[in-house]
């Protein structure tokens, strides 16, 4: 691509699609206006272009520069009119919806649903042939779905063959229809054991519209989930996307694919990880659903908790938490029957705001909770690959780990961004910090941010596109950084201590305990940085091992630095009245109300 | 902001409503272009397709996949009856063969060489769709359905459970803001729809139940009594499906809220008439609200939908969606186009509203919703 100096990129959502520009300035990209307007996909425009159009006409008001010829992007630009190119994302309509298959639930199907997860799906359901389900419950589970499209896999090369072929007899067997358009077959795709191919099309072939790709587990010892993930793509584009209203005009108006809003999330994670040569966890909360994203160690996951989210989804945080979960964060009493029409009111009118302050502390205890769940289901799915045989030595023999161990080791994350409505726009920042810190319970030092606007689908899918402009803005103007948090790991007596810190901050030297139950805020600024030596008391660990001495370099922002006593999990007292206490004592440590 | 509007529940008298009939699949429409239709009236008609019924008949027989098609009595596509042979095999000393009956009757839909599964399906599933509403059948989808016209009262209620129904209107409430005593409802409450005023508690549920009520209109509803009426907690706002012996609609919210004077208003003048009601509710993708439908034939003079796509203006009758004021019926007073920072700190685009006692306040814009004409 020839170096571009404006670019124009939207995405479009489910309620709203946001478009932003970026422009090279001074040899750096940066991001200069944005623009917003509902998403038009739905009755009575039915045309997703025009919500495009506006928000790009928005961005035209404000940067003053012309975008639009009538109903057309000028591409590439001309002197100050036009943008070099156009680029979108896209989750409206529901976002891509699969279902996957594959013959050993904890192998070749969790493969599946990763590949179909990375991709940016939504998966429904997972099939495997072990999955407890008899035949006909799983064929007619099959039928009622009606997924956007089915990955099915299974089998190594040269593995089960009957297995697979079993599984596709099924899909064959429920004839399911695709959810848009009645008269197209369902994609599906094949990436299952290459032996078994011949025998998959037989059966598949005329009843629904087969894709052979690799196989995604051609060994046990690996995954190749890149080429079944490729194929995702192409087909969200040419069934889903195309059945969608004015998508096929928006498709023409792009000058790279569309991508699914979640995979161009995950493009530019890896991206950042990969450049910069740390870890990070990702997280988007939204109103229907909470994505989470990690890369650890080059390796790549994405989750999508389809039914935790802030608006729609709110009640069901509160059926899967539990009512006692989400109180222990909540720093006064509520009624429970009053808390429950609360969440019941907020999830049918899903658009309203919280205007008391009691009602914003109800909405981050919630979320608090809905990202704390959405982890622990990223967690379960983040792990080694299940299956794999290993040699094991003699010391081995008192180690309990084991294939399938989680690949999450947050003692060894760099750096964890928070994204979606309830933290990008949390009035007070360290309440976005705050929420974080008791959701994902970061280890050692962890450094902490949130995305200013949304932006990140915007730059992954400008990653696949000219990778250095999406991390220049990335780093300028999509993540606001909160600070960092320096968290020892262990459990002790409340008040007893478990580490002792030094600090040199900007203002001067601070030293002291860090007890069991406390939670400390520095101030320290964006672009500043404070050296922290820390030492944990015996049998805690700050990330330099049990009792050792722990010297780093820590990075500042809008919430400062944050030393965490509260033991990992966090402890919060049983007794509502001393849990009261502690949640408002840890609230006004952080100055968060 | 491109265009910033606030959407609201349509409540009117008199309205033009129409309704898509259609079949999940292909199939039969039954009337015509102009026809009128009541709403028992079945418009059009389908079959879905059998449920299937798996057999691994290779352990059965003892054989192998290979060999499954030589031991089959019927063939891909023939029809087979419950307990008629469907493979046997052909051993040399007769005593020994052994014979495998369908267990269900139904057509052999697949024999698999490679896994030994016979697949059957059972005879297809009739689908019948209703017109629900009487009026009259303006447009036909040829094979798919048909579009059923009206006139009269429409009510669009925020939330409700359980499918379609209809009956005639009952007022049990006085006021709008009165809690409706389960005393109320007697056997001469079979078949209606019980209008009620701010609160519809379980033990009122119970007894419209008990008296076989079609379906119950009332301002709020508890979670716990919703709790207790699905047995289960409900965690995404999908209804409608739920069989729970009769509609419920709630207009407001939940909690203790009194329904909005003129939607009781409209409903008191429906009282007696007959009306079809769905608590269908979906908040995600594509909006579906609760609604009630109450046809009058003579209803002329037609209140157009405003669709809130103007945007908000002074002088707008509004509703407060939200703590403080939840509930609250006003009008816009003020529209500041400034942010404003909110008790929750907060800043975001506000308006002024005016109570209907006289008291003024100042709310997010994003927590009122226009009432529509």
């Amino acid at each position: 691509m020839s170096d571009l100096q404006v670019v124009i990129a939207t995405d479009c959502g489910s309620t709203t699609t946001k478009a932003i520009m970026i422009e090279k300035k001074g040899g750096v990209y940066r991001q200069t206006y944005r623009g917003e307007a509902p998403t038009t996909v739905e009755a009575p425009f039915e045309d997703v272009t025009r919500g495009v159009l506006n928000a790009i006409q928005e961005v035209e008001e404000l940067s003053g520069r012309q975008i639009l010829d009538g109903e057309k992007i000028i591409t590439p630009a001309e002197g100050d009119r036009g943008v070099d190119i156009y680029i979108s994302t896209s989750s409206a309509g529901g976002g891509l919806q699969m279902m996957v298959a594959g013959v050993v639930q904890s192998m070749t199907a969790e493969s599946a649903q990763r590949c179909a997860l990375g991709a940016g799906a939504i998966v429904m359901d997972v099939l495997a042939s072990n999955d407890g389900r008899l035949p006909h419950q799983k064929i007619e589970r099959i039928r009622q779905l009606r997924p956007d499209m089915v990955l099915l896999s299974g089998g190594t090369d040269g593995g089960t063959v009957s297995h697979v072929v079993e599984l596709a007899e099924f899909i064959g067997a429920a004839d399911p229809k695709p959810r848009f358009g009645t008269g197209f077959q369902l994609p599906v795709i094949y990436a299952g054991n290459k032996d078994a191919q011949g025998e998959v099309e037989r059966v598949l072939d005329e009843k629904t519209a087969l894709t052979i790709a690799e196989n995604i587990r051609p060994v046990l010892e690996r995954e190749n989930l890149g080429p079944a993930r490729q194929v995702i793509h192409d087909l969200f584009l040419e069934h889903v996307m195309a059945q969608a209203p004015g998508y096929r005009k928006l498709m023409t108006w792009t000058g790279a694919p569309i991508m699914p809003t979640p995979g161009a999330v995950g493009e530019i994670m890896q991206t950042i990880a990969q450049r910069q040569s740390i870890n990070v966890i990702g997280v988007d909360i939204g109103g229907a659903t909470t994505d989470v994203f990690s890369v650890f160690g080059e390796v790549f996951n994405r989750t999508v908790s389809a039914n935790l989210g802030m608006s729609y989804s709110v009640s069901n945080v509160l059926t899967e938490a539990g009512m006692e979960n989400v109180l222990r964060w909540m720093p006064f009493g509520i009624d429970e029957a009053d808390l429950r029409d609360r969440i019941k009111n907020k999830m049918i009118r899903p658009t309203t705001v919280p205007q008391l302050l009691e009602e914003l502390q109800i909405e981050q205890a919630i979320a608090r909770e809905a990202l704390r769940l959405a982890f622990i289901q990223h967690r379960e799915l983040a792990v080694g690959l299940k299956g794999v045989q290993s040699e094991r030595t003699l010391s081995d023999v008192f180690d309990q780990g084991a294939t399938g161990e989680s690949l999450i080791r947050m003692m060894e994350l760099d750096l964890l961004v928070g994204s979606g409505g309830v933290l990008s726009h949390a009035p007070n920042r360290a309440q976005a910090a705050a929420m974080m810190i008791d959701a994902f319970q970061p280890e050692g030092l962890t450094r902490l941010a949130v995305d200013s606007i949304f932006m990140m689908p915007h730059l992954g899918v400008l990653s696949t596109v000219d990778e250095k402009a999406a991390t220049d803005v990335f780093e300028k103007d999509c993540l606001i950084y909160l600070g960092s948090c320096v968290a020892p790991v262990g459990s002790g007596k409340q008040g007893s201590v478990c580490a002792s810190y030094e600090l040199s901050l900007p203002d001067g030297g601070k030293s002291g305990e860090l007890k069991v139950g406390d939670l400390l805020r520095f101030p320290l600024a964006a672009e500043e940085q404070a050296e922290v030596v820390v030492r944990p008391s015996k049998n805690w660990d700050v990330g330099a091992g049990p009792g050792q001495e722990m010297r780093v370099v820590a990075e500042g922002g809008v919430a400062g630095l944050i030393l965490d006593g509260r033991c990992r999990p966090i402890q919060v007292d049983e007794k509502e009245e001393v849990c009261l206490a502690q949640v408002e004592a840890w609230s006004s440590a952080l100055d968060l109300y | 902001m491109a265009h910033a509007y606030t959407p609201g529940l349509r409540v009117t008298k008199q309205a033009t409503i129409r309704r898509e009939r259609r079949l999940p699949l292909k199939g039969e429409v039954l009337v015509v272009p102009g026809e009128e239709v009541r709403r028992d009236q079945v418009v059009a008609r389908t079959e879905l397709p059998g449920d299937v019924v798996s057999l691994n008949l290779v352990n059965q027989l003892g054989a192998s996949p290979g060999e499954l098609a030589g031991y089959m009595l019927k063939k891909e596509g023939e029809q087979i009856e419950e307990g008629e042979p469907l493979a046997e095999t052909r051993p040399l000393i007769k005593w020994f063969k052994t014979t495998i009956k369908a267990p269900v009757s139904g057509t052999v839909e697949s024999i698999s060489s490679v896994t030994g599964q016979v697949i059957l399906r059972k005879a297809p599933r009739p689908v019948e769709v209703l017109a629900y509403i009487d009026g009259t059948a303006v447009e036909t989808v040829p094979e798919e359905g048909v579009i059923v016209e009206t006139r009269g009262a429409f009510i669009q209620g925020i939330f409700g459970v359980g499918g379609e129904c209809w009956g005639e209107l009952m007022m049990l409430a006085e006021t709008e803001g009165e809690v409706l005593d389960a005393e109320r409802i007697g056997p001469e409450c079979a078949g209606k729809i019980l209008v009620g005023g701010s609160l519809i508690s379980y033990p009122v549920i119970e007894k419209a139940r008990e008296v076989g009520a079609a379906g119950l209109i009332g301002g709020g509803i508890r979670d716990q009594d919703l709790r207790q009426l699905l047995g289960y907690d409900l965690g995404v706002a999908i209804t409608g499906t739920e069989e729970i012996g009769l509609t419920v609609i709630v207009t407001e919210g939940f909690g203790e809220i009194a329904m909005a004077r003129k939607t009781f208003e409209i409903l008191k003048e429906c009282c007696g008439r007959e009306g079809s009601i769905s608590g269908a509710t979906q908040i995600r993708a594509g909006v579906l609200r609760p609604e009630i439908i109450v046809p009058a034939w003579d209803a002329e003079i037609e209140e157009a939908a405003k669709g809130g796509q103007e945007g908000l203006q002074v002088g707008d009758t509004l509703r407060v969606i939200r703590v403080p004021h939840f509930g609250s019926i006003g009008q816009v007073s003020d529209l500041p186009s400034q942010l404003r920072e909110v008790e929750s700190g907060a800043k975001v685009r506000v308006l002024e509203v005016e109570f209907e006692d006289g008291s003024r306040a100042v709310v997010p814009r994003a927590n009122v919703e226009v009432i529509e004409e």
